[in-house]
């Protein structure tokens, strides 16, 4: 048996670096269409002298074969070297690791406000009188509906401007994560309990639903000790993915807060044209989705046990 | 106690329009074993939850009397009938793989109802967990209450759900169709556990579509039909002497006559396996199977879950290659043809399956399902329209279901389309594999008259496969018995299931459940 998880273990590592190579090479491959000379692309809008000109041709080894160049770049990616950002005058690894901490907080917090309240939303909801069920529809539309970007402004507007309650800027402690985390989780809020309510409803049809019922238990025990854990799987799996999504709301909300964070990098990156930052994002992004989902399977076998027997 | 434990009179159950129940009574006393006896849809289901409150949300239930242990329950708040649930009353549902919560281990659940209704220690409550699986017949308990659903077997798990009712000892259990997902070996093993129980004092309710297992332990029978009971009274009186005409159908329906014998003699040999071999990961399930098939007879396989039945009919069809041995239709193997021509030979054996809802494309009509077939029996677009009615009135249908989808059909005459559809590319063999057991005891007898019409009219072999040895004698004209992949037993059907030679075939025969003098016995 231990051999065998053994085996799911390297095949899902293999699947992951697989998946890991395929954004690197991507990323070399776009850097390479790029309209104009690479070297351009690297610099982006800067204006350099022509020694930083030289420089960048022999660090990236511009002048040699492709094939070569493809091989050089994947040995300093493997050794942890993104490159340099010539705008920002940092490698980009130290700043998508200056970047990082704010935005994994961010996300990590509405990822947490959503679970925290999509999961009582649709215990309560699922399989109830139908206007109760039309209400809380009705609401999760709006959610899904209202642009990231909207909502921010509009809790900028009301909780900051008019009612000071929180900071309208900066990621100085807990109170100035509240108002972004929660333009975050709208949106993951709402999709989260509908696809938890959704389970929940199909799990509440389930035979050993009756049973437990008949067992003497309470309606509030069997959606809380029974139903709550099956209707997780699909909604954990929904979670993961909305994780990936998130980073692109960032862009936004970080914007709008003045927060730092891997939003305002990529965005700045992008209106600046500092391709390494870019190709950099893209990168951490494509690990972070590896991870997430690594995470995830773990997460399966721990909440349905039958699937460990699947998985060998 | 000396009242009953439940008294029911005038109970109505109403879903919307719809009347489940309608003026049912009667009651059961303490240690009493009584039986609601009905086909789908006939209330017996219902009227068996009204006694927990667990009709529904859309239910309109009104009782001119509904007493539980003396206590008037048509007021009961839910806070009240959840003192009953489990505690009064334990309620034991069909399939133990659905019934007890696939994530949780089977001792979880046992405990579920100790630590609702009684106040234990967790030691007093592992070590009640261990006594009651004991009592229920698992052996090892103590690991088998840390399994789950699925790492039980079929029996074992069906005897853990039983424990899990009977946690805190109820003075009545409800059994609603307890051994109908079963193989009929582990029925019988279940049926005496349940006599076990009643023999220790508890009383049951058994809901079962089935007659003779009703027989078997029931002192007084209630028979159900559209929400009413027709006829009552003690068990041996209404399955040897039943009164309602309704009650006779019931009992004729059960499949226990044997074949004739055939309109003509069989012709030549239609479909052969010879030496058929195939291997599943880590286990053989089809093991050196041989026979032959030929035109207008019928030839029965007979095995419990996992005997290889299926395995063998997927290989006959040509929808698995087996690992050795060859099987051939009219004469010509499966193995070393070219799709095409697989496709061809395809026509020649054709297949009806349990559930005819599965194998329909629900959006399709009757009219599309039955066109798509004649397409492939290559019948021309003209044709079709008045091809598909004359195969449905050979089925005993006619035009009106054509643009109908199957959803909208009932069980029966979904079965019917599933057989005309086979029937259309104008097959010599048809493949039965379960056909009946999804369907009532009644539509089932019409079912099977029907099959055997149509072979005495078109001279088509069946390949007939089922878990019921009454539909096996019932239709076939030779039997191969199956267990673990290999024939254990083969030859004419009344020989084999009336003097039959292997053990295993006299085992499966000694557990079925039989009708007090309903049949010679055997």
């Amino acid at each position: 048996m231990s051999r065998r998880v053994v085996r799911t273990v390297l095949v899902r590592l293999g699947t992951s670096l697989l998946v890991l190579w395929g954004a690197v090479t991507a990323a070399f491959v776009a850097l390479h269409l790029t309209p104009g000379s690479v070297v351009d692309a690297l610099i982006g809008s800067n204006t350099v002298t022509p020694q930083v000109r030289a420089q960048i041709i022999a660090d990236y080894g511009l002048d040699r074969p492709l094939w070569r160049q493809y091989l050089a770049y994947l040995g300093r990616i493997l050794h942890g070297d993104l490159g340099r950002s010539y705008q920002l005058h940092e490698s980009v690894a130290s700043a998508l690791g200056s970047q990082l901490a704010p935005s994994l907080q961010l996300t990590l917090v509405a990822i947490g406000l959503a679970l925290l309240v999509s999961t009582p939303l649709a215990l309560f909801t699922a399989r109830r009188r139908r206007w109760v069920r039309a209400l809380s529809s009705g609401i999760e539309l709006v959610g899904v509906s209202i642009p990231t970007f909207w909502a921010a402004i509009l809790l900028l507007t009301v909780f900051s401007f008019r009612l000071g309650w929180f900071p309208a800027a900066g990621a100085t402690g807990f109170g100035g994560l509240v108002l972004p985390a929660v333009a975050v989780a709208i949106p993951v809020t709402a999709l989260l309990t509908q696809v938890t309510r959704e389970g929940l409803e199909r799990v509440l049809e389930e035979p050993f639903v009756l049973t437990a019922r008949a067992r003497g238990m309470s309606d509030a025990g069997v959606r809380t000790r029974h139903a709550l854990r099956h209707a997780a799987l699909p909604a954990v799996t929904f979670a993961g993915w909305l994780f990936g999504l998130m980073l692109g709301a960032l862009v936004p909300v970080e914007q709008i807060f003045s927060r730092p964070g891997l939003g305002q990098l990529l965005l700045t990156a992008v209106g600046g044209k500092d391709l390494p930052i870019v190709m950099g994002v893209v990168l951490f992004t494509a690990l972070v989705y590896v991870v997430v989902s690594s995470a995830l399977d773990v997460l399966y076998l721990v909440i349905d046990p039958r699937l460990r027997g699947a998985a060998r | 106690m000396s009242g009953p434990l439940v008294e029911v009179a005038g109970l109505e159950v109403a879903f919307g329009d719809v009347r489940a129940v309608r003026d049912v009574s009667f009651t059961i006393g303490p240690g009493e074993c009584v039986a609601l006896v009905g086909e789908s849809g006939s209330g017996k289901s219902v009227t068996a939850r009204t006694l927990l409150g667990l009709t529904g949300d859309g239910a309109d239930v009104r009782a001119a009397t509904l007493r539980i242990d003396g206590a008037d329950a048509t007021g009961f708040t839910e806070r009240r009938w959840r003192a009953v649930r489990g505690t009064k009353i334990g309620y034991v549902l069909q399939d133990a793989l659905v019934s007890l919560d696939p994530l949780r281990p089977v001792g979880h659940e046992i405990a579920e109802a100790l630590t609702l209704h009684r106040s234990l220690t967790r030691a007093e409550r592992t070590a009640r967990v261990v006594e009651l699986l004991r009592a229920a017949g698992v052996p090892e308990p103590e690991r088998r209450a840390r399994q789950r659903p699925h790492e039980l077997s079929g029996g074992l798990r069906q005897r853990a759900l039983i424990a899990s009712a009977l946690a805190c000892d109820p003075a009545l259990l409800i059994a609603d169709e307890p051994t109908t997902a079963l193989d009929v070996t582990v029925q019988a093993q279940i049926l005496r556990l349940l006599a076990e129980r009643r023999a220790a004092g508890t009383a049951l309710l058994l809901i079962s579509h089935d007659l003779a297992v009703v027989a078997e332990l029931a002192d007084r029978v209630l028979v159900m039909k559209d929400g009413r009971v027709v006829e009552e009274g003690p068990v041996r009186d209404v399955l040897t002497a039943p009164a309602h005409a309704y009650t006779r159908t019931l009992l004729d329906a059960v499949p226990s006559t044997p074949k004739p014998a055939p309109a003509r003699p069989p012709g030549e040999v239609v479909l052969a396996a010879r030496g058929l071999v195939k291997d599943f990961k880590d286990r053989r399930a089809v093991d050196d199977v041989s026979f032959e098939l030929r035109a207008g007879e019928t030839l029965g396989i007979v095995g419990e879950s996992g005997s290889g039945k299926t395995t063998t009919a997927r290989l006959v069809l040509g929808l698995l290659d087996p690992d050795a041995g060859e099987a051939a239709v009219d004469g010509r193997p499966w193995h070393g043809l070219t799709a095409k021509e697989r496709r061809e030979l395809r026509r020649h054996v054709q297949v009806v399956y349990q559930d005819p809802l599965g194998s329909f494309d629900p959006r399709f009509t009757v009219r599309r399902v039955l066109d798509e077939a004649l397409e492939v029996g290559g019948a021309p677009r003209r044709a079709r329209r008045d091809r598909a009615v004359e195969l449905l009135e050979r089925v005993g249908l006619d035009a009106s279901v054509l643009d109908r989808r199957p959803l909208r059909l009932s069980g029966g005459q979904r079965q019917r389309v599933a057989i005309a559809r086979a029937l259309a590319p104008g097959p010599r063999v048809l493949v039965c594999d379960e056909p009946v057991s999804a369907l009532d005891v009644s539509v089932q007898a019409q079912v099977l008259d029907l099959l055997a019409g149509l072979q005495d009219d078109l001279g088509v072999a069946y390949l007939f496969i089922s878990h019921h040895l009454g539909v096996i004698r019932r239709v076939s004209d030779r039997v191969l018995v199956l267990k673990d992949g290999r024939v254990v037993e083969a030859g004419d059907a009344r020989r084999v299931l009336t003097e039959p030679r292997a053990d295993y075939t006299r085992e499966l025969l000694a557990a079925v459940p039989t009708l007090p003098s309903a049949e010679p016995a055997h």
